[in-house]
């Protein structure tokens, strides 16, 4: 606590984007509307000099600042890099999209900086203050993205909703911040541990207060049952804003929570290890049953991405090195996934606009058949069906509970996904062998073209020559996490 | 009787299932779900300055001073939603915020 300025190379990313965004709101502001092109390319460079700048001058070993209230290591860099991923992706897909519906405004890139600089922070919080304003921070940046279209009554309801909920969640959040503070005397991560471990039994408040610390973040990652905003918000928002959500924030708030857990409440393991396995197995059942009756194929991501983060949860019960590890493989592979298909949604268009129906693909292999095939991957790879990048995450998951000695989750985990089988191979039979409606037009954008062709090549059984270098890296990133 | 941690817990707690009642069984308008949501944020910080004071360190006082900053942002950006919704809606009941079903 003395009045020196703390070290700042660690947060060196952060500082670039917070100062970039700022400069490019300028830029934005004093050009008008017309800078969102403009913008948009500075932004994706943004997020790519601030990933280049993590690599080359943080790197990997385990730095703290700011008094420990943040630290980076091998696990923040790994998850870093699918987050700059995902913000970078959402950018680059949605230049179109805007442009057509007349929002290409240059907030919308800028909001995606700040929402990322959040995630960072989150990914990097040591302390529950941190923890705190990262989640806040990305939190208010997604209100206002949801809410985007304003002039469509859909996207505000979804920003509204959002708010409200999201609102909710950050009050239970800090209840449950309240009570640990007050009951441990301190905030810090490290210093929770320690004294957590001496003590023979925990103080009831504490549990109490994890518990409610665990139901705001359980809210973010959208695990049942704090599931209900999903559904709607990923409807109702433009379609790029809800790719943006279904990967960055995911694989941000998941992070928060391996880390508040494994780092901060090592002691109370027993405690916290029931309330995950209870909501990973809720989300697994209703991702798998609810998404059956969907026709929208926006809320039919929706239950599917309630769904992945229950079987991701799996990784995070087992409480084990190789847990932790399985749930890093799958939330990077759940990334290319959901990014690929939501890229597939985005060139849903007719020529009276963009569809969103599942029924619209009727007939897709006939229209269009390098689409057709690569939604088939990436619903195959969803599913977890053998030889595509689906199955080995999963396949980890699983590994990783049996090993823990968690065989019926493990078990009831299976059978939920062969249960979401029937889902996914249902959009591809309508897309293989249903009569053709009128066809897509192809007019939707190099980008679009460009990721769902480089996620389909990684989804598919290419998938094998890549699944070891990411299992050595998550190895590496989860051997960091102080175990 | 002098008012001890106990009191402060037991107002926050009440003040707090208060703003919990106020966002789920109101049936009438948007804003009272902002208030009820101020009011949690508020019951927070009265469970950390007490705590402070009774542990003696200054971390749970700095604390409430940031989540009433954030409170601030939060309220902003809720009310700029609202309006926005409100134009294309034309109400701001919460039994009319129905375009989708989840």
């Amino acid at each position: 606590m003395n009045g020196n300025i703390p070290e700042l190379l660690p947060v060196l990313p952060e500082i670039v984007l917070a100062i970039g965004a700022m400069i490019l709101l300028m830029l934005g502001v004093f050009q008008g509307n017309k800078s969102y092109k403009q913008v948009a390319n500075l932004s994706v460079l943004l997020l790519a000099i601030a990933a280049l700048l993590m690599f080359t001058q943080v790197g990997g070993e385990r730095q703290t600042t700011f008094n420990g209230m943040f630290v980076t290591d091998a696990f923040a860099v790994f998850m870093k890099t699918l987050t700059y991923i995902g913000s970078g992706v959402a950018i680059l897909l949605s230049g179109k999209f805007l442009t057509e519906h007349k929002i290409a405004k240059f907030e919308f890139p800028i909001l995606i900086i700040f929402a990322t600089l959040g995630m960072m922070i989150m990914i990097s919080a040591n302390n529950l203050m941190s923890l705190y304003i990262g989640l806040e921070l990305q939190s208010l940046s997604l209100y206002v993205l949801a809410a985007m279209n304003r002039d469509r009554l859909r996207s505000t309801e979804a920003g509204l909703k959002y708010f409200v909920l999201g609102a909710l969640s950050s009050g239970m959040l800090l209840y449950g911040i309240s009570l640990i503070y007050g009951f441990a005397g301190t905030t810090e991560f490290d210093v929770l541990a320690t004294s957590l471990r001496s003590d023979g039994t925990p103080a009831i408040g504490i549990v109490i207060g994890l518990v409610f610390l665990l139901a705001g973040l359980a809210f973010k990652i959208s695990a049942v049952p704090f599931h209900m905003w999903t559904p709607d918000v990923y409807e109702g928002s433009p379609t790029p804003v809800t790719a943006f959500f279904a990967a960055a924030p995911k694989v941000a708030a998941l992070a928060l929570l391996v880390r508040v857990l494994i780092n901060g409440f090592p002691g109370l393991t027993h405690e916290w290890q029931q309330v995950i396995i209870f909501i990973s197995i809720a989300s697994m059942l209703v991702g798998a049953f609810v998404a059956l009756v969907q026709t929208n194929i926006k809320r039919l991501m929706a239950y599917s991405s309630i769904g992945h983060i229950g079987y991701a949860l799996v990784g995070l019960a087992a409480g084990t090195q190789g847990g932790i590890e399985a749930l890093m493989v799958y939330i990077a592979i759940y990334l290319t996934m959901t990014l690929g298909a939501f890229a597939a949604i985005l060139s849903m268009r007719k020529p009276e606009g963009m569809v969103e129906d599942i029924d619209d693909l009727a007939g897709l292999s006939q229209t269009n058949k390098p689409m057709a095939v690569a939604i088939a991957i990436f619903m195959f790879s969803l599913a977890g069906i053998p030889l595509l990048a689906g199955f080995f995450g999963k396949w980890y998951i699983f590994l990783a509970a049996v090993e823990a000695g968690l065989i019926p989750l493990a078990i009831i985990g299976f059978l939920a996904s062969v249960v979401a089988c029937y889902y996914y191979l249902r959009v591809i039979k309508i897309m293989f062998f249903d009569e053709p409606t009128a066809s897509f037009d192809g007019e939707h954008g190099g980008a679009v073209s460009f990721v769902v062709g480089a996620a389909a090549v990684l989804n598919s059984p290419v998938s094998f020559l890549l699944i070891s270098p990411l299992v050595a890296a998550a190895a590496w990133a989860s051997g960091a996490l102080l175990f | 009787m002098s008012v001890g941690l106990g009191h402060y817990l037991t107002v926050a707690a009440i003040l707090f299932v208060f703003g919990i009642f106020g966002i789920f069984l109101n049936r009438k308008n948007v804003i009272i779900i902002l208030m009820s949501v101020e009011l949690m944020l508020l019951a927070v910080n009265i469970n950390l300055v007490a705590f402070s004071t009774f542990l003696g360190d200054m971390v749970g006082q700095v604390f409430a001073m940031f989540i009433l900053t954030v409170a601030a942002a939060e309220a902003a950006i809720g009310l700029a939603i609202l309006v926005v919704y409100f134009r294309s809606r034309g109400s701001i009941a919460v039994e009319d915020i129905n375009q989708m079903k989840g």
